[in-house]
């Protein structure tokens, strides 16, 4: 480099005194403001690094003067959520849920924190309406395999329903009856079953399926085949079918049996969540 | 400014160029290399975390091999909305046996690092048979043919090896037994004592209810220890991380 900066005719600005084959470079130098704005974010840079968590060590950063960190923030915001609702969630809680009338303030709010607990952790099996799918039940309806009074509802929930987890889980085992009935029997004691719910059906071989029933499905299913809310046993008389009422499925339910499970949610949501989504799940229509 | 003509010094000395060219790369190297060499010092450790067990670890090579990272992270943030919604967020420890991590920071369908038993083994092959018969607005596309394809396990022995010498830290005893714990953990019927001493926790079911075991198999029994290992009731992470 030569000091002889020297200022350029043409454009009159001085040049850095670089020179190829007679070409002289100009020294247009960066704005001013673009420069100390530069330098600036370098101080803030340095600025920040203290104050926040940054260099890393051998075992762990700098923990920074501020004294943040990502887990200290979602904690004071669960916290301070928390205490926001603290008087609602202690009243839900401490409340007799049957006697909650709707309209209440702290049915709305159950009924609001059960709807979101529901669209959260209850919607991929039982639907985003709660109308549920084949082999997940309608919840909107007053057909209840496990009771649909508040309490009933309540238990499901909290212990699931034949799951490997909780030992107090709603259990009940339908035998696989392929084992046990003929083949024909097992289809007159579909047509009874059909007979129960539809006009359409074949008196003479659902009268025969009558007695099977009496003999194999009763116990469970009750002689008039309401259902038993004690062993989860359906109601058959109702129209109303988890897996299916046409002749195939329920041959098929018959011969190898059906094993719904529910999760015990009792195990991962809190007590209020509970309470709340039983509270929904029972304002829905069909609560007892 | 002075100083900075002063740079002519080092343009015109190779030497002098390379050797301050070292230097600034030391620091780069030092600030952002060196750290990794002490990356485990990093991971708190936490009680539970277990390497996964042979049908897990076919399962997620299924997982990986189908691309569910491409939809589908396994990272809950520390943020309120995110712990609400999937649970306590998750802990570098929890991952530290993926190789590679699942994390992401894209999702289309739900984050899955807490899937583990929140759904039945029925929803999940309902739900991968046809996603849209349990949840009728989903755009999961169907994986039916997991369940028409059988898995025998053939190179699980090398798999749990090559997962050793990343560093997965596999006894010699679960090596040797890896094919037995493969078979058994889609068999409730069986012996499955072993296998659940060698990976406490492990989830023994017939996970897509036919005799033989296939690549459903696998998957849900990946699906369901996802982030079920911390029991979160006797440990608490450290709140200054």
């Amino acid at each position: 480099m030569s000091d002889e900066n020297q200022i350029d005719e043409a454009t009159g600005v001085e040049t850095t005194g670089h020179t190829w084959d007679g070409i002289r470079e100009l020294n247009n130098p960066l704005p001013r403001w673009w420069l100390w704005t530069f330098y600036a974010t370098i101080v803030w840079g340095i600025g920040y690094t203290i104050a926040f968590p940054a260099w890393p060590l051998i075992s762990g950063a700098t923990a920074g003067v501020m004294g943040y960190s990502t887990r200290g923030e979602v904690a004071t915001q669960i916290a301070e959520h928390e205490a926001e609702n603290a008087t609602l969630v202690a009243s839900l809680n401490s409340a007799d849920l049957p006697t909650l009338a709707p309209g209440d303030d702290l049915h709305r709010y159950a009924v609001a924190r059960g709807r979101s607990v529901f669209s959260a952790q209850c919607s991929q099996c039982h639907g985003s309406g709660a109308a549920g799918a084949k082999g997940y039940p309608n919840l909107l309806d007053n057909d209840w395999l496990w009771g649909g009074d508040i309490e009933n509802i309540s238990l499901t929930i909290a212990h699931g329903v034949r799951n490997e987890t909780d030992d107090d889980a709603r259990y009940s085992e339908m035998p696989a009856f392929g084992e046990i009935l003929e083949d024909e029997e097992i289809v007159a004691v579909v047509e009874y079953v059909v007979s129960l719910s539809s006009t359409e059906h074949d008196a003479g071989l659902a009268g025969q399926g009558a007695e099977i029933y009496a003999d194999n499905c009763a116990a469970c299913h009750g002689d008039t085949a309401l259902g038993d809310y004690e062993q989860g046993a359906p109601n058959l008389a109702d129209a109303i079918w988890l897996y299916g009422g046409d002749r195939a499925t329920l041959e098929e339910t018959v011969r190898y049996s059906r094993y719904g499970v529910m999760p015990a949610w009792g195990q991962r949501l809190s007590d209020e969540d509970v309470r709340a989504v039983s509270v929904y799940v029972h304002s829905l229509g069909g609560g007892e | 400014m002075a100083i900075l003509d002063k740079h002519a010094i080092l343009e015109k000395s190779p030497t002098l160029l390379l050797v301050s060219s070292l230097l600034v790369v030391t620091v780069g190297g030092l600030v952002e290399i060196a750290p990794l060499f002490w990356l485990e010092n990093t991971i708190e450790e936490v009680e539970g975390v277990r390497p996964y067990a042979p049908l897990e670890l076919a399962g997620r090579d299924i997982y990986i091999r189908e691309g569910c990272y491409v939809c589908h992270s396994q990272m809950i943030r520390p943020m309120r909305d995110e712990v609400e919604r999937y649970g306590h967020y998750s802990l570098a420890a929890e991952s530290m046996y993926d190789h590679p991590h699942q994390w992401g920071s894209k999702r289309t369908g739900p984050d899955l690092a807490r899937v583990g038993g929140r759904y039945s083994d029925a929803w999940h092959v309902d739900h991968l048979m046809d996603p849209q018969s349990v949840v009728p607005e989903s755009i999961m596309p169907k994986y039916a043919f997991l369940a028409d394809t059988p898995i025998d396990g053939e190179h699980i022995e090398a798999l749990l090896k090559t997962h050793r010498f990343v560093g997965v830290p596999y006894t010699d005893e679960q090596i040797t037994s890896a094919s037995a714990d493969f078979k058994v953990q889609g068999d409730p019927d069986g012996d499955w004592d072993g296998l659940v001493e060698r990976y406490p926790g492990a989830v023994v079911s017939n996970f897509d209810g036919q005799p033989e075991l296939t690549e459903m198999d696998a998957l849900i029994a990946y699906l369901q220890i996802l982030g079920t290992m911390v029991d979160f009731d006797t440990f608490t992470p450290d709140a200054s991380r």
